[in-house]
């Protein structure tokens, strides 16, 4: 009891604090961008002198902050339809890319010597395939020596929108995931351990024995954790690479998506890893406060002037250039202040 | 005594009176400092509880009693249930008496009746030592050292070896997680083994010798003695040392949050994935976003408050009907 109020009351104590210690700008949302968003906004306050606060309290909440109005702009993983986007007055738009990619611990396999279909995939999570040397797996895998240990999935406990992205992902590849389980920031999962965060998610993957599970790549990759190959869309095997990235988000068409819905999960085209994702920030058409949102704006600009060497170096896709010509005009024409004055003074 | 003897004795000791009156002073203020700090403790109690109450007033509204019978635990679709953390709360304090209870008495029996001297130190101090350790350092140390061994160990033999019994291959079905509600069950028992150790010991020490040597004197047996003697005088002490250790493990937060494995779900197996009340709550209270998030996990709150309440009243009502038996 007293535990829970210790930590109420510090939860307490750091919103109340945060606002005083905030610079201009204030975000808060997905945590899949965090690191990439944290990096950019170092250099920015070098170059700059101005600070951006963002608190990665995941999607769900990045979403209902920026409706809240309590911040400047909000994060998703998980896009805002346009209707959604109509009815709370927001903009939105996609600032950078990712992977998503199965993580598993399984005795004498490394990275990229198992591979997995979506179906596979799909029947793991559903709790129908029980063990590494099931024959679906074995099939798709006749050189490497499978045991019979049993699979423990392990998937994320708080609502996430890399959870929105790989179940979007099994949604699309299985008839039986679509109607059982379906695709959200969170599910009511059939099978499995849940962790907190992508950390979290790693974490358990290591210490547990016969487990698989999914992170954003830079986790994969930064803690040194086995991950799996996938088949494509087109039957092809691939690694997640950058290029395998690149080559999923060369495919979307973000000309004719309204309120730039995309979701970069199932990407026809040879190369495509099938689990890339955007993610997107929002932010208010009319906004109360037009000085921080324009700083915002300025920051983003930066971040896809100067910002796509950071990104590349943590495993993130930065934006085409076409799509930011995109973008920065959705900024110009839709972005205004009370007065009718637009709010992005760039170009 | 007539009056002008009375006021002689006044203007002789005014002095006194006035050092009196000094004195009655201080015992008035100390009457108020001790008062006023009783009142507060029921104050606090009292303000815990309405701001309980009223935080998790939304949630209950709106999914009434169901709140406690759902499993549902969906932060998108808001749709919460208490179900499957107060049966983790349940089952992991319950398994974990079920093996701290008989260990600490065993352990506070050798210590106190058959222990060479010796010996006797080293294992209170070790005892002592085990309830010092922070619970954090329980949870890393179940996380990374005797999940994985129980995974690759206990489980896989537990899982084999009931396969064909029925019921018991239910409570013991597979997969080995390695981390879950038994794994959390292991770590609270060792953490509530030195509480119930150590009280057993203090109680058992306070049988006074001359019975136990009657006892021997007429030829029993050491065993005999501890059943029939130490056992039933010490009845309620030890009542009372295994319902204190209950309350710890009901709220214990930090170190069953690592091995739990955070699902909201049931399983018939104790080995399968669980939760608990405490380690919901310290795993989604930074992140609840909205009011029907966060009321639910004070309502989770209010739950867990209501059932360490019981545990504390029952206890309580055990020792009296203990007490009055041995009255008679």
């Amino acid at each position: 009891m007293s535990k829970m109020f210790l930590r109420a009351t510090l939860v307490a104590a750091i919103i109340g604090v945060a606002p005083a210690l905030a610079a201009d700008i204030s975000g808060a949302g997905a945590t899949f961008p965090y690191p990439i968003y944290a990096k950019w906004a170092d250099s920015y306050k070098t170059q700059t002198g101005n600070g951006l606060n963002y608190q990665s309290i995941g999607s769900g909440g990045g979403i209902k902050q920026i409706i809240a109005n309590t911040v400047t702009f909000g994060a998703t993983d998980k896009p805002l339809k346009a209707e959604e986007l109509e009815k709370n007055g927001l903009v939105q738009w996609p600032q950078v890319m990712g992977g998503i990619v199965p993580i598993i611990n399984i005795e004498g396999v490394a990275s990229e010597q198992l591979v997995l279909d979506g179906t596979a995939l799909a029947k793991i999570f559903l709790g129908e395939i029980k063990t590494w040397n099931d024959p679906a797996i074995v099939k798709l895998n006749p050189n490497l020596k499978l045991s019979d240990t049993p699979i423990a999935v392990v998937h994320r406990s708080d609502g996430s929108g890399t959870t929105f992205n790989f179940t979007d992902y099994l949604a699309k590849v299985s008839a039986d995931w679509k109607s059982k389980v379906g695709s959200d920031a969170a599910v009511e999962w059939p099978v499995g351990l849940a962790a907190k965060g992508n950390e979290g998610v790693a974490n358990t993957v290591t210490n547990t024995k016969g487990s698989i599970g999914y992170v954003e790549y830079a986790f994969a990759k930064q803690n040194k954790i086995a991950f799996a190959d996938l088949v494509n869309k087109d039957g092809k095997r691939v690694a997640p690479t950058m290029d395998a990235f690149q080559a999923a988000a060369a495919n979307a068409d973000w000309a004719n998506a309204p309120g730039y819905y995309q979701i970069l999960t199932n990407q026809p085209g040879e190369k495509s890893w099938p689990i890339t994702a955007a993610t997107f920030i929002l932010v208010h058409k009319q906004p109360t406060d037009t000085a921080a949102v324009g700083e915002a704006l300025k920051f983003f600009d930066w971040a896809f002037k100067n910002g796509a060497k950071e990104a590349e170096a943590l495993d993130y896709i930065p934006m085409p250039d076409n799509v930011i010509g995109m973008i920065r005009t959705t900024w110009a024409t839709e972005i205004k202040g009370v007065d009718g004055k637009l709010v992005f003074q760039g170009n | 005594m007539t009056e002008a003897v009375l006021s002689d004795h006044v203007k002789a000791g005014g002095a006194r009176a006035r050092a009196l009156k000094g004195f009655k002073l201080g015992d008035v203020a100390f009457h108020v400092v001790t008062k006023s700090s009783a009142i507060a403790v029921l104050l606090l109690l009292g303000g815990v509880i309405v701001s309980l109450i009223h935080g998790s007033a939304p949630a209950l509204g709106q999914f009434g009693f169901a709140f406690l019978t759902s499993q549902a635990w969906n932060p998108v679709t808001e749709q919460f249930g208490a179900a499957p953390a107060i049966y983790g709360t349940l089952v992991t304090s319950f398994l974990a008496l079920l093996i701290a209870a008989p260990m600490g008495f065993g352990i506070a029996v050798f210590l106190t009746e058959l222990c060479p001297h010796v010996l006797r130190r080293p294992i209170g101090v070790a005892i002592e030592l085990l309830a010092g350790i922070p619970s954090i350092i329980y949870g890393i140390w179940g996380m990374f050292i005797l999940a994985p061994v129980l995974q690759a160990t206990l489980q896989p033999w537990l899982i084999a070896g009931f396969a064909d019994v029925p019921v018991l291959n239910d409570l013991f079905a597979g997969p080995p997680y390695g981390i879950g509600i038994a794994t959390a069950s292991i770590i609270l028992a060792i953490m509530i083994l030195p509480l119930i150790a150590s009280i057993s010991r203090d109680v058992f020490e306070t049988v006074p010798p001359v019975l136990k040597e009657a006892a021997y004197g007429i030829g029993c047996t050491k065993w005999e003695v501890m059943r029939s003697i130490v056992a039933p005088y010490t009845g309620v002490g030890l009542v009372g040392g295994v319902m204190l250790a209950l309350g710890r493990a009901l709220g214990e937060t930090m170190a069953v949050t690592f091995v739990i494995g955070n699902a909201h779900k049931i399983h018939a197996s104790i080995l399968g994935p669980g939760t608990t009340i405490s380690a919901t709550i310290a795993n989604e209270f930074t992140e609840a976003d909205g009011a029907m998030y966060t009321s639910s996990l004070i309502a989770l709150g209010l739950v867990l408050f209501i059932i360490t309440f019981f545990v504390l009243a029952a206890s309580r009502l055990l020792l009296a009907r203990i007490k009055r038996q041995e009255g008679r």
